[in-house]
């Protein structure tokens, strides 16, 4: 069965016809996904402003990072939970949404980007981690991490303007 | 002129026509404001998990709200900037919208806290503000931040 067929076949089990047919519990997921933001995003720009020597430079990185990266994660984990019950409740029309793929691809972009930082330049993090700026291949991650979070962001907004543009 | 009269003649004039006929005017300055709230997010939550108890403790929050406050005053600028060009854009619509309301108020309240109490508890010596104030403070900063999120993402609902 192909991922097309399947997604319709998802579209028509009862709990995604309920979750799309219901009005204030679809909204109440989709403030809790588009308010996350601030927890899931905001706390990652805080750790990568640091890794680019922008903020809290007087703060030693392993700090900022230990301290942070749980509040992080735990933003990130009530995004993927709502995240996956939007997608559930309207699974082809995401699934054809040009900009959800882009999504898709830009975000398994971040989680490489923060798993290729945590096996290598973290490892060394002792030699580092009181820079105020620290080096080169540090604030490449985290340029990179601002980039993948600024068009998660982008594309996550534009589905909402997909069918508008293109339909 | 009324308000109302205002918001009218502010969504009907000549450059908001113009702008509004755009594809994409509305959609990119709405898509800045959500990364605004990104940035305003990371900074409210660096002080206030500090104060908390559950932030950077190894820093003095003194420090930490030092730092935050440049962010979270850039995050302002991109979030009003932004914010007044998607108001424009409807004016009349957000006029009729209690949530609209709700938002400005808990906005003003939460800027004129974070100014006043907010600062001075986070800035105090540690040893003379109670742990049950700091984190008092905390919870009303989040709490008002809260509402005027809240009250965003409800403006924008069908």
């Amino acid at each position: 069965m192909d991922l097309f067929r399947f997604f319709e076949w998802l579209g028509t089990t009862s709990w995604s016809v309920a979750l799309h047919e219901s009005r204030y519990v679809f909204l109440f997921v989709l403030m809790l996904h588009v308010l996350t933001v601030s927890v899931f995003v905001g706390t990652a720009v805080m750790i990568d402003l640091r890794l680019l020597g922008k903020a809290m430079t007087h703060v030693p990185v392993s700090q900022v990072v230990t301290r942070l990266v749980p509040w992080s994660q735990a933003g990130f984990f009530v995004m993927v939970v709502t995240g996956t019950l939007l997608f559930y409740a309207a699974p082809l029309t995401r699934y054809e949404n040009v900009f959800f793929r882009l999504k898709m691809v830009a975000l398994a972009m971040a989680v490489m980007n923060a798993w290729l930082f945590r096996r290598t330049a973290w490892r060394r993090v002792a030699e580092w981690d009181l820079d105020p700026v620290p080096p080169r291949r540090v604030r490449v991650a985290g340029a990179l991490s601002l980039t993948l979070l600024a068009t998660i962001i982008t594309t996550g907004r534009m589905m909402a303007y997909s069918d508008y543009w293109f339909g | 002129m009324s308000l109302l009269e205002f918001c009218r003649w502010l969504q009907y004039s000549a450059p908001l026509h113009t702008l509004r006929e755009s594809p994409v005017f509305f959609p990119v300055v709405a898509t800045i404001h959500l990364m605004g709230l990104a940035l305003i997010g990371g900074s409210v939550l660096l002080v206030d998990l500090r104060l908390l108890g559950w932030g950077l403790q190894g820093q003095p929050a003194a420090r930490i709200a030092d730092d935050a406050e440049r962010w979270l005053r850039r995050g302002l600028v991109v979030m009003v900037s932004t914010g007044i060009l998607l108001f424009m854009c409807f004016a009349t619509k957000y006029y009729y919208l209690t949530f609209f309301w709700v938002k400005m108020a808990a906005l003003v309240a939460v800027v004129v806290f974070t100014r006043s109490v907010h600062r001075r508890v986070a800035m105090a010596n540690e040893a003379e503000v109670s742990p049950f104030r700091r984190r008092f403070v905390a919870l009303v900063s989040l709490f008002l931040w809260t509402t005027v999120a809240v009250g965003g993402r409800y403006i924008g609902f069908p």
